[in-house]
C-alpha cells in the first residue's frame, strides 16, 4: 500500500486512473444534468474520451509527485526539508521516478526521447515501404496519412526540440559552472510531461477513426473536420509546448543568473549561447503552437469557429499563427545543434573558434531574423500577396547568419590539429556537408518563383530532412557521443561508432538526393500513391532508408552495450577546456564540490598558459588581473594548459 | 598558407563551380516547361544552379583542403595555432553573403513581376476544387439562354494555347492546391466565407505548348489526396472551340430535362462544405 501513498510509478498509474475517471465522470454528469445525449460520438466529439485525456495525464503527474513540493507549500503545511533523496541516481530505477537532479533528468530526456526516435524512424520504414513501388501494397491511404503525420509530430515534438534539451540539461549546468538547474522541481516537472505528449501522439493509433491525418502542420479546415485522432494531436501539442516552455525559462535564468565567478557573456562556451538563443525563441514562439491547437481543439469540440470559413472564421489565419510558432521551431531544432558543433569541432581540432563574438552574435541575428521569416510557408497559400516580396527578403537574409557559422567552423578547422578519432568529429564534419546542402536548397525555396514550382512537392521533403536530418539529427548523434564518457562513465566502441556514422552518411544522401529531383519533376508530398514515372527513384531511396534505418539498430547496440560494459572513461577524454571536463566522469552528485572560478575564454587551445576555469580545491596561482576579453587571455604562471585531474 | 596556396584554391574552386554548374545545366529539373511563365522560372533557378554550385565548391574545397592539411599525424597531441579571427575576414563573409543574396531576392522580384504581369486577352477560368474532385468553369462560354443561361462546366480542363488563363480558385471544403508541374504555377484553394475577399485567389498563366497534362492537388486534403487529379488538354484556338460547342451541347441537353438541375448542385456543393 505505501507504494500507492508515497510518490512514485505505483501512485501515479492510480493518479492516472482517478484522473481519467474523474474526467470522464465530469463530461457525463454534466451531459446528463444539461439533459444531451450522454455519448457523442460524432466524429469531432468524443467529449469523454478528450477529457480524461488531459485529466489522466494530470493525475498521472500529480501522482508521480511532480506537484507535492509546491502543493504543502500552497497549503500552508511544512514543506519537506530538502533531504536530497530525489538528486542523484544510484540504481536504474531512479531513473523512473520524479528527480530533480538535472543530470538524471538529462538521462531521462535523452533515453525518452531517442525512444520516440526509434518508433517515429520505425514509422518511418513503414512509410518508405509503402512508397517503394507505386501503387497501394501495405497500408491504405488513411493509415498512410496517419503515419507520415505521426512520423511528423514524433520526431518534431518528442525527438529533436527535446533531445537538445536532454544534452544541454546535462552539461549546461556543468558548463557555467553551476551545481544545478535554477528551478530543479520546474526541471522534474518538464520532463514528466514529455512522455505524456508522445504516449498522446502514439494512443491516437487505437482512437476511433486512426490516428491524427491532417500532417504534422495539421492545417484547418482538414483539421478541424478529421476524426478524433486529432484531438490527440492537439492535446499532445500543449504537454510537449509546456514541457518546452518550462525547460526554456529554466535555462534562461540558470544562464542569467547561475554562471561561476568569472563567466562573462563573452566566456560563455558557444553551446550556452546557442540554448540561450534557443530558449529565447522558445519562450516567446511556442505558446503561439500552443494556442492554436487550443483554438483547433475548440473548433471540433466547442464549435468555436476560429477556423470555419462559413461562419466568418479566418481559414488562412491558422497557418499564419502556426508558421509563427513553426518557422522559429526549425531554429529552436537546429541552433542547440550548431552550440554542439562547435564544442566538439573546437575540441577536436584543438583551435579556439574562429571569430567567438561573431558566431555568437549570429545566433542572436538568427533569433532576432527567424520571427521575420514565417509566410515564406505560405508563398502559394492565397494571403495577402504584397507580404511575399518583405518575407522572401528576411528570409534570403537569415542565411547571412547561418553562412558565418559555416565558415567560421571551417576556419576552426585551418591551421588546427585534427583528430577524426572520435566519432562525435565525424558527425560534426559530415554536419557541415550535410547541412550547406540544406541551406542551399532552403534559399532557392526563400525565392518565390521557385517556391512557387516546388511548393508542397518532395523538394521540401528533401529539404527539411537535409536540416533536419543532415542538420539536427547529426548534430545530436555528435553531442551523444561526444559527451557519452562524461554521462556514463564509460567509453563506447568507436568502431562501432565509425560504421555507424558511414552507414548513416550514405543511407541519408542516399534516401534524401533523389527526394529533390522526384519533387522538382513533380511528385507532391503526402502522397500514398505516385505516378508509375516516379518508381524507380522511390525504389532507391526506399533501399536507402532502410540502410539509414539499420545504421540506427547499431548505434542502439554500441550505446546500450558500452553503457554497461565500455571501458571506463577518464574525466576528460577529449582534452577539452569546458568546465564539465574538469570534473569526474559521471560528474559528482553535486558537480561542484567548490564552484569553479571563470579566468578565461572556452577555447583556448594553443594559448601558453591559458585556463579557462581554475576548480575548486586547485593551487592554482593567477598573478595577473583577470582579463575581461575572451581571447585576450594572458599568461597565468603556474598552471600549465590542459591541466586535466 | 601561402599566397600560392590560395591562388591554387581559388581555381580549384572555380574549376569546380564550371564543370559541376556545366554537368547539372544539362537536365531539365522541373521536366518539361509548358507556359510562358515556366521560363523565367527555370532560368532563375538555373542561375541559382551555377550560385549554388559556386557556394558548395566553397565549402567543400577548403572543407577537404582542411581535412587532408591539418589532419593530426599520428601521437601528435599538440594544439593548434591560438588564432582567435580576423576582424576583415568576418566582415568579408558577412558582406558579400549580404550582397549575393539581396541581389538573389532583387532577381527573384523582377521574375515574380514578370510571371505575374497581365496579358490584355485574359480568358477567366474558374476552377473549384472539392474532396476529390476537380471543376472547371468557362464564364466567357454560357451554356442556355435566359434566366437558366450557365457557364460551360466541365471535369477536364481544355484551354486554347497562347492565350493567358486569369485562374479564379475555390475550395468548397478543405484546402486543395492547383498545380501543372509543365507550367510551374501553384496556388492553394482556400474555402472561403464572409470575410473571403481577403483571399488573394487569382492567378495568370499562359500555356504555350499544346499537350495533355496532369492536374495534381498539391495540399493534403484527406484519403483521395493523391487520387486527385484532372487531365488537362492545351489545344489550339480551332480544337478548343470545338471542345466548347461540344460541351455546350451535351449540357445543355442534359440541362433540358432538369430546369432545377443547377440549383440543386449548388445544395449539394453547400451540402459537401463539412
Amino acid at each position: 500500500m505505501s507504494a500507492l501513498r508515497n510518490p512514485g510509478l505505483g501512485r501515479a498509474g492510480l493518479g492516472f486512473a482517478i484522473g481519467a475517471a474523474f474526467g470522464f465522470g465530469l463530461v457525463v454528469a454534466l451531459r446528463a444534468i444539461s439533459g444531451l445525449e450522454i455519448f457523442q460520438t460524432e466524429q469531432t466529439g468524443y467529449p469523454h474520451l478528450i477529457v480524461p485525456a488531459i485529466t489522466g495525464p494530470l493525475g498521472f503527474l500529480v501522482g508521480l509527485g511532480c506537484f507535492d513540493y509546491w502543493f504543502r507549500w500552497a497549503a500552508g503545511k511544512p514543506t519537506i526539508a530538502e533531504d536530497h533523496s530525489q538528486h542523484g541516481a544510484t540504481s536504474w530505477r531512479d531513473y523512473f521516478r520524479f528527480n530533480t537532479d538535472h543530470k538524471v533528468i538529462g538521462i531521462q530526456y535523452i533515453v525518452t526521447t531517442f525512444f520516440f526516435f526509434l518508433v517515429g524512424g520505425l514509422i518511418a520504414m513503414l512509410i518508405r515501404a509503402e512508397l517503394a513501388q507505386p501503387g497501394t501494397q501495405i497500408v491504405d491511404p488513411q493509415t498512410y496519412n496517419g503515419l507520415f503525420s505521426t512520423h511528423a509530430a514524433l520526431m518534431i515534438f518528442v525527438f529533436v526540440i527535446p533531445v537538445f534539451a536532454g544534452i544541454a540539461n546535462y552539461v549546461l549546468p556543468l558548463m557555467i559552472g553551476a551545481p544545478d538547474m535554477a528551478f530543479p522541481r520546474l526541471n522534474a516537472l518538464s520532463f514528466w510531461m514529455l512522455p505524456m505528449a508522445g504516449l498522446l501522439f502514439l494512443s491516437s493509433f487505437l482512437v476511433p477513426g486512426g490516428a491524427f491525418d491532417a500532417g504534422w502542420t495539421g492545417y484547418a479546415p482538414l483539421s478541424t473536420g478529421a476524426p478524433l485522432g486529432q484531438s490527440f494531436f492537439n492535446l499532445g501539442v500543449q504537454f510537449a509546448g509546456a514541457s518546452s516552455i518550462a525547460t526554456a525559462l529554466n535555462f534562461l535564468v540558470t544562464i542569467i543568473t547561475m554562471r561561476a565567478p568569472g563567466m562573462t557573456f563573452w566566456r560563455m562556451p558557444l553551446l550556452v549561447w546557442a540554448n540561450l538563443s534557443t530558449s529565447l525563441l522558445v519562450v516567446a514562439a511556442t505558446p503561439f503552437i500552443a494556442g492554436v491547437q487550443f483554438m483547433v481543439l475548440f473548433d471540433r469540440v466547442l464549435h468555436t469557429n476560429f477556423f470555419a470559413a462559413a461562419y466568418g472564421g479566418d481559414v488562412l489565419s491558422y497557418q499564419h499563427i502556426f508558421w509563427f510558432y513553426s518557422h522559429p521551431a526549425v531554429y529552436i531544432m537546429m541552433l542547440p545543434g550548431f552550440g554542439i558543433v562547435s564544442e566538439v569541432l573546437s575540441t577536436h581540432a584543438r583551435k579556439p573558434i574562429f571569430g567567438y563574438r561573431l558566431m555568437a552574435l549570429a545566433l542572436i541575428g538568427i533569433v532576432v531574423l527567424s520571427y521575420t521569416v514565417w509566410a515564406h510557408h505560405m508563398f502559394v497559400s492565397g494571403m495577402f500577396s504584397w507580404l511575399r516580396v518583405p518575407m522572401m527578403i528576411t528570409t534570403l537574409l537569415i542565411a547571412v547568419p547561418t553562412g558565418i557559422k559555416i565558415f567560421s567552423w571551417l576556419a576552426t578547422l585551418f591551421d588546427g590539429v585534427i583528430h577524426l578519432r572520435s566519432t562525435a568529429m565525424l558527425f560534426a564534419l559530415g554536419f557541415i556537408v550535410t547541412f550547406v546542402i540544406g541551406g542551399i536548397s532552403g534559399v532557392m525555396l526563400g525565392m518565390v518563383p521557385i517556391d512557387i514550382h516546388v511548393s508542397d512537392t518532395y523538394f521540401i521533403v528533401a529539404h527539411i530532412h537535409f536540416v533536419l536530418f543532415g542538420g539536427s539529427v547529426f548534430t545530436i548523434f555528435a553531442g551523444i557521443y561526444h559527451w557519452f564518457p562524461k554521462m556514463t562513465g564509460r567509453m563506447y566502441d568507436e568502431r562501432l561508432g565509425r560504421v555507424h556514422f558511414y552507414l548513416t552518411l550514405v543511407g541519408m544522401l542516399g534516401t534524401f538526393i533523389p527526394m529533390h529531383w522526384v519533387g522538382m519533376e513533380g511528385m507532391p508530398r503526402r502522397v500514398a500513391d505516385y505516378a508509375s514515372q516516379f518508381g524507380d527513384w522511390n525504389l532507391v531511396i526506399s533501399i536507402s532508408s532502410f540502410i539509414l534505418g539499420i545504421a540506427q539498430l547499431i548505434f542502439m547496440y554500441n550505446m546500450i552495450v558500452s553503457w554497461k560494459w565500455g571501458p571506463r572513461a577518464t574525466s576528460n577524454p577529449w582534452r577539452a577546456n569546458t568546465i564539465e571536463w574538469q570534473v569526474s566522469s559521471p560528474p559528482p552528485v553535486f558537480n561542484f564540490d567548490e564552484i569553479p572560478r571563470v579566468v578565461g575564454g572556452p577555447y583556448e587551445y594553443g594559448v601558453p598558459g591559458a585556463r579557462h576555469a581554475i576548480m575548486g580545491g586547485e593551487e592554482a596561482v593567477v598573478r595577473q588581473p583577470e582579463p575581461a576579453v575572451a581571447g585576450a587571455a594572458t599568461t597565468s604562471s603556474g598552471s600549465s594548459a590542459g591541466g586535466s585531474s | 598558407m601561402t599566397r600560392a596556396t590560395y591562388g591554387k584554391l581559388i581555381l580549384v574552386m572555380l574549376a569546380i563551380t564550371v564543370v559541376s554548374s556545366v554537368v547539372l545545366l544539362q537536365f531539365e529539373w522541373f521536366g518539361d516547361a509548358a507556359s510562358e511563365q515556366a521560363g523565367p522560372i527555370d532560368t532563375l533557378f538555373d542561375v541559382m544552379i551555377v550560385l549554388s554550385c559556386f557556394v558548395f565548391a566553397i565549402v567543400m574545397v577548403m572543407f577537404a583542403y582542411a581535412l587532408w592539411k591539418y589532419r593530426a599525424k599520428p601521437g601528435d597531441e599538440s594544439d593548434g595555432k591560438p588564432i582567435h579571427g580576423n576582424t576583415r575576414l568576418e566582415i568579408a563573409w558577412t558582406v558579400i553573403p549580404t550582397i549575393i543574396v539581396l541581389f538573389g531576392a532583387a532577381y527573384s522580384w523582377v521574375i515574380l513581376d514578370d510571371i505575374e504581369a497581365e496579358a490584355s486577352d485574359q480568358m477567366p477560368l474558374h476552377v473549384t476544387g472539392q474532396q476529390y474532385k476537380w471543376t472547371f468553369e468557362y464564364p466567357e462560354e454560357m451554356v442556355g439562354s435566359g434566366d437558366s443561361a450557365a457557364p460551360l462546366t466541365s471535369d477536364e480542363l481544355h484551354v486554347p494555347v497562347d492565350r493567358q488563363l486569369e485562374v479564379t480558385v475555390e475550395a468548397l471544403d478543405v484546402l486543395h492546391s492547383f498545380w501543372v508541374p509543365e507550367w510551374r504555377i501553384k496556388r492553394d484553394l482556400v474555402p472561403s466565407g464572409p470575410g473571403g475577399d481577403e483571399i488573394d485567389d487569382t492567378f495568370v498563366v499562359t500555356p504555350n505548348e499544346e499537350g495533355t497534362f496532369s492536374l495534381v492537388c498539391t495540399e493534403l486534403c484527406g484519403l483521395g489526396h493523391s487520387t486527385m487529379r484532372a487531365t488537362v488538354v492545351v489545344e489550339s484556338q480551332e480544337a478548343f472551340d470545338q471542345w466548347v460547342s461540344e460541351q455546350a451541347q451535351a449540357q445543355e441537353g442534359a440541362s433540358a430535362g432538369a430546369t432545377e438541375a443547377s440549383s440543386s448542385d449548388g445544395a449539394a456543393a453547400a451540402a459537401n462544405g463539412t
